[in-house]
């Protein structure tokens, strides 16, 4: 385990957020795409 | 041209037409904002410049969505997009109504204002000189967010989103015109970014403003 | 063969099939390295350990002022060209554009708090970001204001180029403004500079990699943007028949 000091709660809160953010956007992303496809691929099986 | 300023100017004036509003609402943020920060002399001359600006601002987006609104309603937007005189002109006279029925009162009152808030009496000169100078391109910014949002029905909120952040650079160096008055200091440079900032807005926004109208009036 | 073919929707779908998986796995393989890389730094002789918020923060800064360029680019294209897939790909852009902001700030807050002793600071460049991020609020809030796809795309590009020349001029406005305020005190964020190679190389592993992930996110996002449009327009197609 690396030792990060004092600092240690400084450093690891802006991973935890900087990842959450981004882990959040690429969610998001993903799942609208997921979305999109499914409504595309449902409407064309209707038609 | 004239014509549409008159007129503009009249459907202002008339019952209803909202004039005199953004001044209300100035004279009611001037009078609230020593209650925010206290009474003392001290405490209030210090932040008068900025609180003045901001009142400023905050006045002028109260009546922005009017500039195109109501023509946009009763259908004489689009009259006027297919009239003889080019789209830019008319975004440029509906601004200079804005600014002739919100701006120049703003102007007028100022001084009013900056006496409730402590404003030493050596600055009014540079308060009203940069407002002046800076509330023409408030009105041209705002008739681009008005142009831009025209067709919207709830487009008041999305206005001033857009609005205030260009907003920006008039406010900082007006604010900081009227700061430097209040001290004694040279404002030469203030005041030339102040008025290069204005030339811009209203050489480049009207042509903006059109083109955003024209894509609203499709 | 040239580049404007891939403003056809159908040619970029299948090009972007393809390319993708790559986008994804080199994207994760970069940012995923540059950041546990990055964590495995020394410890600064001043800094201490929170040096290593370097490898965040200034990948997402650097991101959040290029994505703003690409989508004034993209507008451009849309305005001049009027090549749908280029108007989308702005619109895809710009919650990446606000989220790399976000990310610029945040981090920037928490090294602030035990370095500078304060969250925030109006420092000129701590400013230009936050209206940055306001710009970038501005414009998503427009597009989804806006029913009809083409007028939002011509209004959102034009709010993108007069926000582009006010987002520079509030730059260099705020910088006088800072000056103006206080004289000498400002706290830099320069960290590119006089920065050993230890720090240097995962920094530089990190910004390819978030330039990466950007691209990877920008297609996912401009692909469900494009399905959207298709689904829209069969529908479309039915109701009339």
């Amino acid at each position: 385990m690396i030792d990060l000091g004092r600092y240690a709660g400084t450093v690891l809160a802006a991973y935890g957020v900087s990842l959450l953010l981004l882990v959040g956007l690429i969610w998001h992303s993903v799942a609208a795409n997921a979305r999109a496809r499914r409504n595309l691929e449902r409407h064309k099986t209707d038609a | 041209m004239i014509a549409l300023l008159l007129r503009d100017l009249r459907l202002a004036t008339r019952a209803g037409g909202g004039f005199g509003l953004g001044v209300a609402f100035f004279l009611i943020l001037s009078a609230l904002v020593p209650f925010g920060i206290g009474p003392d002399r001290g405490a209030l001359a210090p932040v008068a410049p900025g609180i003045l600006w901001v009142g400023a601002l905050l006045s002028c987006l109260l009546s922005l969505d009017r500039i195109f609104a109501l023509d946009h309603e009763d259908g004489s937007l689009d009259l006027l997009a297919t009239a003889p005189m080019p789209l830019e002109g008319t975004v440029a006279v509906k601004a200079l109504a804005h600014w002739i029925t919100t701006g120049l009162p703003l102007i007028l009152a100022a001084p009013v204002f900056a006496i409730l808030l402590q404003l030493p009496t050596r600055a009014m000169p540079m308060l009203i000189l940069s407002l002046l100078i800076g509330t023409p391109a408030l009105s041209m910014l705002g008739a681009f967010g008005a142009a831009v949002t025209v067709g919207l029905r709830r487009g008041g909120l999305l206005l001033s989103l857009l609005v205030l952040p260009l907003y920006i650079p008039t406010l900082i160096f007006g604010a900081e015109i009227t700061r430097r008055g209040a001290e004694s200091l040279p404002v030469t440079t203030p005041l030339v970014f102040l008025g290069g900032v204005t030339l811009l807005v209203l050489a480049l926004i009207p042509f903006a403003a059109a083109a955003a109208l024209r894509v609203n009036l499709r | 063969m040239s580049l404007w073919e891939y403003a056809n929707p159908a040619k970029f779908m299948r090009t972007t099939d393809r390319v993708l998986p790559w986008l994804v796995v080199s994207a994760a393989i970069c940012v995923t390295g540059g950041l546990v890389w990055g964590f495995l730094t020394p410890d600064d002789y001043r800094q201490g350990s929170t040096v290593k918020i370097v490898f965040l923060h200034v990948p997402a800064a650097l991101m959040a002022i290029n994505i703003w360029v690409m989508m004034l680019v993209a507008s451009l294209i849309w305005i001049i060209r009027r090549h749908h897939v280029s108007a989308l790909a702005a619109k895809a852009a710009a919650p990446i554009g606000a989220v790399m902001t976000l990310i610029a700030l945040i981090t920037g807050a928490i090294w602030g708090q035990p370095m500078w002793g304060t969250w925030w600071e109006w420092d000129p460049r701590l400013t230009s970001f936050l209206i940055l991020f306001l710009f970038y609020v501005g414009y998503i809030a427009l597009w989804s204001a806006i029913e009809d796809p083409d007028s939002a795309a011509d209004l959102t590009g034009v709010v993108c180029l007069v926000g582009s020349v006010f987002a520079l001029l509030s730059r260099y406005a705020v910088l006088f403004w800072n000056q103006g305020l206080h004289q000498g005190a400002s706290l830099s964020v320069q960290s590119g500079e006089r920065m050993a190679a230890t720090y240097r190389h995962p920094l530089y592993l990190s910004m390819i990699g978030f330039g990466l992930l950007f691209l990877a996110l920008v297609v996912i996002r401009t692909r469900t943007e494009i399905r959207k449009r298709r689904l829209a327009a069969l529908q479309a197609q039915e109701a009339r028949a």
